[in-house]
């Protein structure tokens, strides 16, 4: 047994919601004794799972930038915006600063989400032990700032109710922040549904 | 700071609080009481495993409470004035949910109203509902079931991104109109601090801090 005990090699599961020490008692559908949650060694199907919400979430990321997510009506002068095209308008006419931030939160953020969970789902299929504290990091990274993405969402809503001046101006929100929306919601639940464990879980050689 | 792992005695038992498994990558741990402002981080893969609680049941039931005064605020005042040639529009967070309803964007009501308001009111209600009763040591009705349901309602509280939506929102807007941040963003503000403060807390430790009373 190596230095560093996992919890298959003493017999023990951890339960995934209360954290609690359970011993494994070998049979399938055993029950937290704290919190009555299903116990098991790793999350059931993540792979698969974990897969399926990436893919929608990737192609629903097309639209979601293709499509204005936007509409500015000022004085009869129409003007759709994308996320891309929104971000450039604040670097232009206003804060590069805040520009940088909604690039980060738009564009940056779910870019890296799709890299690091294909990259974790593709390392873990091959079963390497390439850099595993690192993908650990990344996982726990995309965890962390995942829900930041929703920024967008939230400016075009409180736009849309601010400006409502009738025919001098008015914003309307388009397609593309609802599949935005989506996209961020189904990155959520992929990295919800991954399961980090399978990051450790190939042949210790170097332990 | 990391924990020694210990052998397989102490697994023996159903329930073994002296244990403490790495979320992250399923690493065994021996459990150590941690001094003021110390975290045991896991050896294998540097998750953090626990922090030291220097808030107790009490002080998390004062938080709760400050918290849910605060987002009353948040929810009753505008959150941003726009003005243009003398008429004024002022917006509410339901104001922002309702509108997007209107313009065919259900989807996107639908998940403001979820993550900006009922999620963090689930949760706000359901500590606040654990801790009154922890403060005298007992458990909650429905203890077990409700530290669930927070479990999973967790990740989808979004209040703090709002704050950051309300900030870049005032400057786009600004471009065009005369906007000024209102009563709202600033209890949007004191919530965002409180919930940094929060986000330091494990809620999980209530399964050992309010232990289950012996019938």
């Amino acid at each position: 047994m190596s230095a560093l005990p996992r919890a298959h090699e003493l017999g023990v599961i951890g339960c995934h919601i209360c954290g609690l020490v359970c011993r494994d008692a070998g049979v399938e559908d055993a029950a937290c004794p704290r919190c009555g949650a299903e116990l098991h060694r790793r999350k059931p199907d993540s792979c698969a799972r974990t897969w399926a919400l990436l893919v929608a979430a990737f192609l629903l990321y097309i639209p979601a930038n293709v499509l204005p997510i936007m509409r500015t009506v000022s004085l009869g002068d129409v003007d759709d915006n994308t996320i891309l095209s929104g971000v450039i308008e604040l670097w232009v006419k206003g804060s590069p600063d805040l520009a940088v931030i909604v690039f980060t939160a738009s564009i940056v953020v779910p870019m890296m989400k799709f890299l690091v969970m294909t990259t974790l789902l593709l390392s873990v299929h091959r079963g390497t032990n390439w850099a595993r504290t690192q993908r650990s990091k990344l996982f726990r990274l995309v965890e962390f700032i995942g829900y930041w993405s929703m920024l967008d969402v939230f400016v075009v809503s409180l736009l849309t109710a601010l400006v409502q001046f009738g025919f001098f101006s008015q914003v309307e929100p388009l397609p593309g922040v609802v599949y935005f929306g989506l996209t961020v919601v189904l990155t959520m639940l992929a990295s919800m549904s991954f399961d980090p464990r399978l990051i450790w879980d190939c042949k210790d050689e170097d332990d | 700071m990391s924990l020694p792992p210990s052998s397989t005695e102490h697994a023996q038992k159903v329930a073994t609080p002296a244990l403490l498994i790495c979320e992250y990558c399923d690493t065994v741990h021996r459990r150590r009481p941690l001094a003021y402002g110390e975290v045991a981080r896991c050896l294998r893969c540097q998750a953090v495993l626990e922090r030291h609680q220097r808030i107790g049941v009490n002080g998390m039931f004062a938080l709760v409470v400050t918290v849910m005064v605060v987002f009353v605020q948040a929810n009753v005042w505008p959150i941003i004035t726009l003005g243009l040639n003398g008429e004024q529009i002022r917006t509410t967070l339901w104001g922002i949910i309702v509108m997007m309803w209107k313009e065919h964007s259900q989807v996107v009501a639908v998940l403001a109203a979820g993550t900006l308001f009922f999620f963090p009111l689930c949760k706000m209600l359901t500590l606040g509902w654990l801790l009154a009763y922890g403060r005298i040591g007992r458990r909650a009705p429905g203890f077990g079931r409700l530290m669930v349901i927070m479990h999973y309602i967790n990740p989808w509280t979004m209040s703090e991104v709002f704050v950051l939506g309300v900030l870049v929102s005032i400057v786009k807007a600004h471009l065009y109109f005369d906007v000024k941040p209102d009563i709202g963003v600033f209890a949007y503000a004191a919530l965002a601090v409180l919930i940094t403060i929060f986000s330091g807390i494990d809620v999980r430790q209530l399964w050992d801090k309010i232990p289950e009373q012996v019938p």
